[in-house]
């Protein structure tokens, strides 16, 4: 089987200081998968997200994204990615169209285009007579079906989910997951990091960092069978062991720094 | 372009939806002048005092009616001893309290020198040193009276305080340079480091970040329309100050709006770095008030004389940067001074810019890597 793929990384390593977040990370993502990325706090997933999306440059390894290396292209990554990141990301104080009119412009659509598929939008999503109201007007569920409809408005290639669907309840969480393959069936890959375990059993594949390293990486059903275990979440407990107090401490000193501006 | 004026529209929307945002932009400028020109004025008028006169005599008779007749000036219940000044100090009624000597008119012609003292309520430092002040004019006016009739005869000699460049000893005349000045920290750097961490805090900066725009581009495009309704405070204040209280601005418009930008500018980039050192909006509040309205209301001369401070408080002031530009604007709006008395406030401003700029994108870069 020949896949696209869209995300190659080869002995990614990121450190601060003496703390190696990623110590050589090796992995590709193929083109229209939905891929987890599992990990307990503090395992480096966010860090390696933030290098793939071009928020951070990789200490050493090669990263290419899109085609496009990550540490000298990376205006050109950007153009091909979505990211709706853990906390909510759309303006309280603007109304949906706003915010939509808003990304598409960032992501140089036309008006026009923009006005085409915000119709389309507001129809599937059944969205139509909230188009016009303030987004804080907006119960939780469907505010977060929204950001991710805009994470990917501009259609990109990928589209990073840092943990989507923290704080949502079991049925917008199943709609989410929905929208998710439908994306994934659309030609764009989903690059998701997640906390749940049943959310690991819908991807395609799923990887598991723990202490900055790739401990596994296969599809749910191969991890299951290798590690003799009947759900993701065992298999997770038996190899992600709890990360230490020191690269706890360095995440922090991490999230602390990376507040951008 | 076009996707930078998206994102300026963006800000504007944030801005007119904000009802907090519009009261602090357009209706605090508006009062803060209006209040400052008609409430709190500095000027002395029918200040209490007290006479306690231990002499009795046509000299300190013609001193104190002299006195109360200015106009500055309302006389209280005469003292009758020296007991009598803490009490009647403590009841803050009397702004001070003016004393003759015993033999205060025989002294004064025998010896030539007889002795007033005026006892001011120190705890109103300001209405203290109007008070004293003024009471010394008056009495170097009756003084030169005195000389003049016992050489010439009865000369009147009409009592004469004179300021240069605000003749009429209009206090709003002084404070409307403070007030922009207030204004425009308050707009340039308390907003724009709010509006900065609120991203920060929401997580829209991150999706920013990601998205094709340049931080470069992020940064401008918050702040552009708190460049342009800075401007338009400012035309508002002076317009109040032309209109309301009929002070135009004596030197050079062009010179005003271009020091003006300056000052906006530079309030502009301490504003954003603070939000670069600051990861909430709290924090950032606290440092723009503390770090800069704080200073710019009691380290500028704006409301207590740099000449009054203490030894050491004035090099404390000096750092901030406020302070220069009341200095340029009260040259510009008042004297009608030229750039040539103000260019090294101007170069110090300047210098203020370009070092928070520098600063802020070292701390934007070491966040980045």
């Amino acid at each position: 089987m020949t896949r696209n793929t869209v995300i190659l990384v080869k002995n990614l390593v990121k450190k601060f200081g003496n703390f190696t977040a990623n110590d050589n990370l090796s992995f590709e993502v193929y083109e229209g998968e939905i891929f987890g990325f599992l990990g307990a706090n503090g395992a480096g997933k966010t860090t390696t997200i933030r290098i793939l999306s071009g928020l951070s440059e990789p200490t050493s390894g090669e990263v290419t994204v899109a085609g496009f290396n990550a540490k000298k292209q990376p205006e050109k990554i950007k153009k091909n990615i979505g990211y709706m990141c853990q906390k909510f990301s759309l303006y309280e104080d603007l109304t949906a169209k706003e915010n939509i009119m808003l990304y598409g412009g960032i992501y140089g659509m036309s008006k026009a285009l923009i006005k085409e598929r915000t119709d389309v939008l507001l129809d599937k999503l059944n969205f139509r007579e909230y188009g016009d109201r303030l987004i804080s007007s907006l119960p939780l569920g469907l505010k977060q079906k929204l950001a991710f409809s805009v994470a990917v408005f501009h259609e990109p290639r990928i589209v990073f989910l840092d943990e989507p669907t923290g704080g949502v309840d079991p049925i917008t969480r199943r709609q989410f997951w929905e929208m998710i393959y439908e994306t994934a069936a659309n030609g764009i890959t989903v690059f998701v990091t997640t906390h749940y375990m049943d959310e690991a059993e819908y991807c395609d594949r799923v990887s598991i960092m723990s202490e900055g390293r790739i401990v596994a990486l296969d599809t749910p059903a191969e991890l299951k069978r290798q590690y003799n275990a009947s759900s993701v979440e065992e298999v997770f407990v038996k190899i992600a062991r709890p990360p230490s107090l020191s690269s706890l401490r360095s995440e922090q000193a991490l999230k602390g720094g990376l507040n951008l501006v | 372009m076009k996707r930078f004026l998206g994102f300026v529209k963006k800000e504007f929307l944030h801005i007119f939806r904000d009802y907090r945002t519009m009261i602090i932009i357009f209706v605090i400028p508006a009062a803060e002048i209006l209040l400052f020109g008609y409430v709190v004025s500095t000027d002395l008028k029918n200040a209490q005092i007290a006479f306690l006169d231990l002499s009795r005599d046509e000299m300190t008779q013609k001193i104190s009616d002299k006195l109360c007749s200015s106009g500055f000036f309302r006389r209280s219940e005469d003292l009758l001893s020296y007991n009598d000044i803490d009490r009647e100090l403590r009841k803050n009624k009397i702004k001070a309290v003016i004393v003759f000597e015993e033999n205060f008119g025989r002294k004064l012609i025998g010896e030539g020198k007889a002795v007033m003292s005026i006892i001011a309520d120190g705890s109103e430092p300001n209405m203290a040193s109007l008070v004293t002040n003024y009471a010394t004019a008056i009495a170097a006016d009756f003084n030169r009276e005195l000389l003049q009739s016992s050489v010439t005869g009865n000369i009147l000699v009409l009592p004469e305080v004179r300021m240069f460049y605000n003749p009429s000893l209009k206090g709003h005349f002084m404070f409307v340079p403070g007030v922009i000045t207030i204004i425009m920290t308050l707009v340039c750097a308390l907003m724009t480091s709010i509006t900065i961490t609120r991203e920060k805090e929401f997580g829209t900066m991150e999706v920013l970040l990601v998205s094709p725009l340049k931080p470069i581009q992020i940064i401008v495009g918050k702040v552009v329309p708190y460049f342009m309704l800075s401007i338009i405070d400012a035309i508002i204040i002076l317009v109040l100050s032309r209109f309301v209280f009929g002070l135009p601005v004596k030197g050079s418009l062009i010179l005003l709006f271009a020091e003006l930008m300056l000052y906006i500018l530079m309030s502009l980039s301490i504003g954003i770095m603070i939000s670069t050192v600051s990861k909430t909006m709290q924090q950032a509040i606290f440092m723009a008030l503390v770090g800069m309205l704080l200073p710019t209301i009691l380290l500028s001369g704006f409301i207590f004389p740099l000449e009054n401070m203490p030894k050491g408080y004035d090099w404390v002031a000096a750092i901030f940067p406020p302070r220069y530009f009341i200095v340029v604007i009260k040259n510009i709006m008042i004297k009608g001074t030229g750039f040539m008395y103000v260019w090294k406030e101007t170069l110090i401003l300047m210098f203020f810019t370009a070092a928070s700029i520098w600063l802020s994108m070292r701390n934007f870069k070491v966040r980045l890597q």
